[in-house]
């Protein structure tokens, strides 16, 4: 017993060090996986709230350049609406109920330096927020939401270690997963490309919907370069978004209305 | 006697409270925002833990660097990533001290400073640690073995920048005390 006391006396430091790193890793490692990365909701009403702040005296210098961009969006969406509905007018299909549904939500905090970056929304589960919803700016994917507080939510964006997305290369239909392997914000990266695969730099990509995170067809970015394997093996190539992530303000939750039936589908295998 | 002893802590304290929520209000809102190619990363929170007291124990230094890490965490959204490396940072504090110093450092010095102890010392003594903090840190956070050449890039990039900023910080606010 005395030699334990004097183990601890002496070793107090050490011991110490080691339970508050223990306690460090033991938080670090639980949110170590995407589905499991849903940050501390205290920290989303907190953090939230300071950047809150700090966003309404800075947005006033975006205004402009906000502006300009929701005309763009507005006459792609005007364009559309008016193919959709001379598609429509000729075949009278019936429309099937909406399942996804759009809201629009205002950065609150972002970034794009560091390996693993987070944007934090001003919309949270009052405003029927929850966990893996899919977040897109007007021009294309952004991120996906992992927590949510009562007025805040926090999506790790696609500059992210576990933002891993299905996409589909428009022209050839082929599904790929494209990542981000840090430094340039720009450029994120798909690897294992069959070779057969014609690509030409400039090819555009767009999510799959596989993920049921996002609607089929939204899209991603396009082949900066493309980088054939010296082995025969499969090719990988560097992609560069269409989402400005350094400029991004306004941005829209998706919510996909069937994924918890999706979910229960995929969760159920009697046969496994 | 008792009174301005007791005074004096206080005031300590309350130093280092200021410099707590200074540094966190620094990091967050300015330099958090810095995007220099992606690979810049500065952190100055560490200089909390660098300016606390010669005096003060062991294990309130762990405990302080804990603290001062996980409202970083809480911040950044990063659980256990901040808190992990400022903790290790507080555990080598006082063995970089010895080796900085080499000899028992004068009985008059309180706390590090660049008027105290001389520039080459806090120089010596602030970039030992802001490196070990920094590794740690980049190290954890891309958690895998085969980016482990991204961040040593990060680290070696990032430290001189942070260097930087802390001895303008260190260098202004003890001016101001000084004088």
């Amino acid at each position: 017993m005395y030699n334990l006391f004097r183990f601890l006396q002496k070793n107090h430091l050490l011991l110490l060090f080691l339970l508050l790193e223990t306690i460090a890793f033991s938080m670090l490692l639980r949110s170590n996986t995407y589905h499991r990365s849903a940050a501390f909701k205290l920290s989303n009403s907190i953090s939230g709230r300071v950047y809150n702040v700090q966003k309404t005296v800075t947005d006033y210098f975006y205004l402009q350049q906000a502006n300009e961009l929701l005309a763009d969006e507005n006459a792609r969406l005007r364009e559309e609406l008016y193919n959709l509905s001379e598609k429509t007018d000729s075949l009278k299909v019936q429309t099937p109920e909406s399942v996804f549904s759009f809201m629009q939500a205002r950065v609150v905090s972002n970034s794009v330096q560091f390996r693993n970056n987070y944007i934090i929304i001003d919309k949270g589960s009052a405003q029927g927020l929850h966990k893996d919803m899919g977040l897109i700016s007007s021009e294309g994917v952004a991120g996906i939401i992992t927590g949510v507080s009562k007025n805040y939510a926090t999506a790790i964006s696609l500059l992210h270690k576990f933002a891993v997305i299905s996409v589909r290369f428009k022209k050839s239909g082929q599904l790929a997963n494209l990542s981000w392997k840090g430094g340039d914000y720009r450029l994120g990266q798909i690897d294992h490309i069959p070779t057969h695969l014609e690509l030409k730099t400039g090819d555009t990509l767009v999510t799959s919907g596989h993920s049921h995170l996002f609607p089929p067809g939204i899209l991603v970015g396009t082949i900066a370069e493309y980088y054939p394997s010296t082995n025969e093996a499969l090719n990988s190539a560097s992609i560069s978004f269409f989402t400005h992530f350094n400029k991004l303000r306004q941005v829209y939750v998706v919510e996909n209305h069937h994924k918890a039936e999706i979910d229960s589908l995929i969760n159920t295998r009697p046969y496994e | 006697m008792i009174h301005s002893l007791t005074q004096g802590l206080m005031s300590k304290a309350l130093i280092s409270g200021l410099r707590f929520v200074g540094l966190l209000i620094l990091q967050l809102l300015v330099l958090n925002h810095i995007r220099i190619g992606g690979y810049v990363n500065p952190y100055v929170y560490p200089l909390f833990i660098l300016m606390l007291p010669f005096a003060m124990p062991g294990w309130m230094l762990l405990i302080a660097g804990f603290m001062m890490g996980f409202v970083m965490d809480l911040m950044m959204s990063t659980p256990g990533l901040h808190t992990a490396a400022t903790v290790w940072l507080a555990f080598m504090r006082p063995a970089v001290v010895r080796l900085v110093s080499g000899r028992p450092l004068p009985e008059s010095v309180e706390e590090p400073g660049i008027f105290q102890l001389g520039g080459r010392w806090f120089f010596g003594y602030s970039i030992t640690l802001i490196s070990l903090h920094h590794l740690a840190l980049f190290l954890l956070e891309s958690f895998s073995f085969n980016q482990i050449g991204s961040s040593l890039y990060r680290t070696l990039l990032s430290v001189p920048v942070s260097e930087i900023l802390i001895l303008l910080l260190v260098y202004l606010f003890s001016g101001i005390k000084k004088r």
